[in-house]
């Protein structure tokens, strides 16, 4: 048996990541504690490669190694978006690394892996590979989330998310074999034309689809299988959370997407329903418990948990049973366009929470942040900005963002959800602006004499004025990047 | 010839036991025995309705449930020697730190 050039082709920017995490792990052993550095690099070049390969790769359609893989426009977009967000998680761990004494190139040849298997998820065009993928992005991310090995929070944030990652991938398996066994096929394309000529009330069917259902729902940090995300994102070093936060949620979005549309899309008028409950108590317990949150990473937890939830009112109007194709389709390029401007918000706001890292002590509570203003002027303006994004204020990218989500959600008629949805972006901002208050507002402590030291390096400054960038200027010139999302959207039945 | 549904029986109720064995169980090794399971329920129904089907499909999805679930003790284990070594204890319901 050979393989055909094409199918290796279809692959390759996931063959270069894996490539290079391996490359990096190999060197890891021969190489000076001084020069880890560089092997970082060697990961910075394989993404650029793979931007290159996956740009050219966009506008086709091929699907590879017997209909496992498929890539199209819609995985070339979370691809790139992917690329991005690793590329500025490897700028900022450099720093962060740095700053915490821990000089592990491991670190990156994981974080290539968890980015492999975030692509594979995208690019799956059969359960096979969406499992494979998910299982080899989390393994790697459980690893990454313990990598402060001495410190018993890193520790304890590995051992839950293991738990109940690996227990949540048990229930996702279990669904798909009952899929299969239903359909006969585990391809999502066989899938959907089984389930077409079948009645939608077949027990073992929806059965199956509340496996898938609660599954994916781990992964996102969706409510009620959100326990494990405050823990974890608190527990873990913080340059693991921000990639935690943005790039496994937009590959299992990705993926999610694709399966619930592509392949049980004939059950619409079943999961339609279940997403809405889902939607709502995502969006209800995520702005609410963040309100009480002292730590900021953890506040950045619920407020991730909350994004979730805004990002499925783009799924529910996806799934709308009655409304037109061209309205589906704007719910489907919102949760893509909310998820690329959730993801430079998000990453800008633990890149700062990482900059304000003082020594031995984590810049962590938010009280840390009490009259920022006066003594760190740039630090406190650009959390400032990130914070009025994440609360969806204009002319901020998240402004943007929830526009267009909800555009949809009125167009499709759910006028109730997108007005549910407003109250809690107004609740979201009391905790969001509390933080730009207690930098602002208040004075420095008069016990904290001199200035905090700054973690800053040349990496984080790169990663700070990308992600301001992306920020600000998905808020004053959203065009491109919404023409990107229209372009790339999957073929909706 | 043994039907079909004793497959998926079997299956369901390894499911069943490793479910609650993960919600139940605070021994961080029995917790990691009992996802073991679950996925091996999967594994049978796979190979069940592959038989079944006479599709070899389900089989080779088992395949590599099997590689995934080794791959994942492994991993498991290892976060389970490094928690010990500082707590010396597998109970889950001493790891405290992290809590609102």
């Amino acid at each position: 048996m050979t393989l055909p050039l094409t199918d290796i082709l279809a692959i390759l920017p996931e063959l270069i990541v894996v490539g290079a995490a391996c490359l990096i792990l190999v060197l890891d052993p021969i190489t000076s504690a001084a020069r880890k550095e560089w092997l970082a690099w060697i990961g910075l070049g394989a993404l650029a490669a793979c931007v290159g390969v996956t740009v050219s790769q966009m506008g086709v359609t091929v699907m590879a190694f017997s209909d496992l893989v498929i890539v199209d426009p819609y995985a070339g977009f979370w691809k790139l978006l992917l690329y991005v967000v690793s590329g500025l998680t490897i700028l900022l761990s450099l720093a962060y690394l740095k700053e915490e004494a821990m000089h592990l190139a491991e670190y990156y040849g994981f974080l290539l892996l968890s980015l492999a298997g975030m692509m594979v998820m995208v690019s799956a065009a059969d359960l096979l590979t969406i499992y494979l993928g998910t299982e080899l992005m989390s393994l790697s991310l459980y690893i990454l989330a313990g990598i402060k090995r001495t410190e018993g929070r890193s520790l304890e944030a590995s051992a839950k998310y293991f738990v109940l990652g690996a227990f949540s991938s048990g229930i996702l398996l279990y669904g798909i074999s009952l899929l299969f066994g239903i359909t006969g096929s585990t391809k999502l394309s066989a899938i959907a034309s089984a389930i077409h000529g079948r009645s939608l009330d077949d027990p073992l069917l929806l059965l199956a689809m509340i496996l898938l259902v609660v599954g994916f729902g781990f992964k996102i940090a969706a409510v009620p299988f959100h326990m494990w995300t405050p823990d974890v994102y608190e527990g873990s070093p913080t340059s693991v959370t921000a990639f935690m936060a943005v790039a496994s949620k937009a590959a299992s979005f990705g993926a999610f997407m694709r399966v619930f549309l592509e392949g049980l899309g004939g059950l619409k008028a079943n999961w339609h329903g279940l997403f809405l409950i889902v939607c709502i108590a995502t969006l209800v317990l995520g702005n609410v418990v963040a309100i009480v949150q002292t730590n900021i990473k953890r506040m950045l937890a619920y407020s991730s948990i909350a994004h979730a939830g805004y990002a499925l009112i783009g799924v529910v109007v996806a799934g709308h049973a009655t409304a037109s194709i061209e309205i589906r389709s704007l719910g489907l390029s919102s949760v893509m366009l909310y998820l690329a401007i959730y993801a430079f918000m998000t990453l800008g706001a633990f890149a700062v929470v990482a900059l304000l890292r003082k020594g031995g002590v984590e810049g962590e509570d938010i009280e840390d942040y009490t009259g920022l203003a006066k003594r760190q002027p740039v630090a406190a303006f650009l959390m400032l900005v990130f914070m009025v994004s994440l609360a969806g204020i204009p002319p901020t990218a998240g402004f943007i963002g929830k526009f267009y989500l909800f555009m949809g959600a009125v167009r499709a008629g759910l006028t109730w959800l997108a007005v549910v949805a407003l109250l809690l972006a107004a609740v979201s901002a009391y905790y969001y602006l509390r933080v730009v208050m207690v930098m602002y507002m208040r004075e420095p402590d008069a016990s904290v004499t001199g200035q905090p030291r700054l973690a800053a390096s040349p990496a984080l400054a790169i990663v700070l004025a990308c992600a301001l960038a992306g920020v600000v200027l998905c808020g004053l010139y959203p065009n491109p990047l919404v023409a990107l999302t229209q372009q790339a959207i999957l073929a909706l039945k | 010839m043994i039907p079909l549904s004793a497959y998926v029986a079997v299956s369901a109720i390894l499911f069943a036991t490793g479910l609650i064995g993960v919600l139940v169980r605070r021994n961080f090794i029995i917790v990691l025995m009992s996802v073991e399971i679950m996925l091996n329920a999967a594994n049978i129904n796979l190979v069940a309705f592959s038989h079944y089907l006479e599709s070899m499909a389900g089989q080779i999805v088992a395949l590599f449930v099997i590689a995934i679930a080794a791959g994942e003790a492994a991993v498991g284990l290892a976060i389970i020697i490094v928690v010990f070594r500082g707590k010396l204890s597998t109970n889950v319901d001493e790891m405290n730190l992290l809590k609102w």
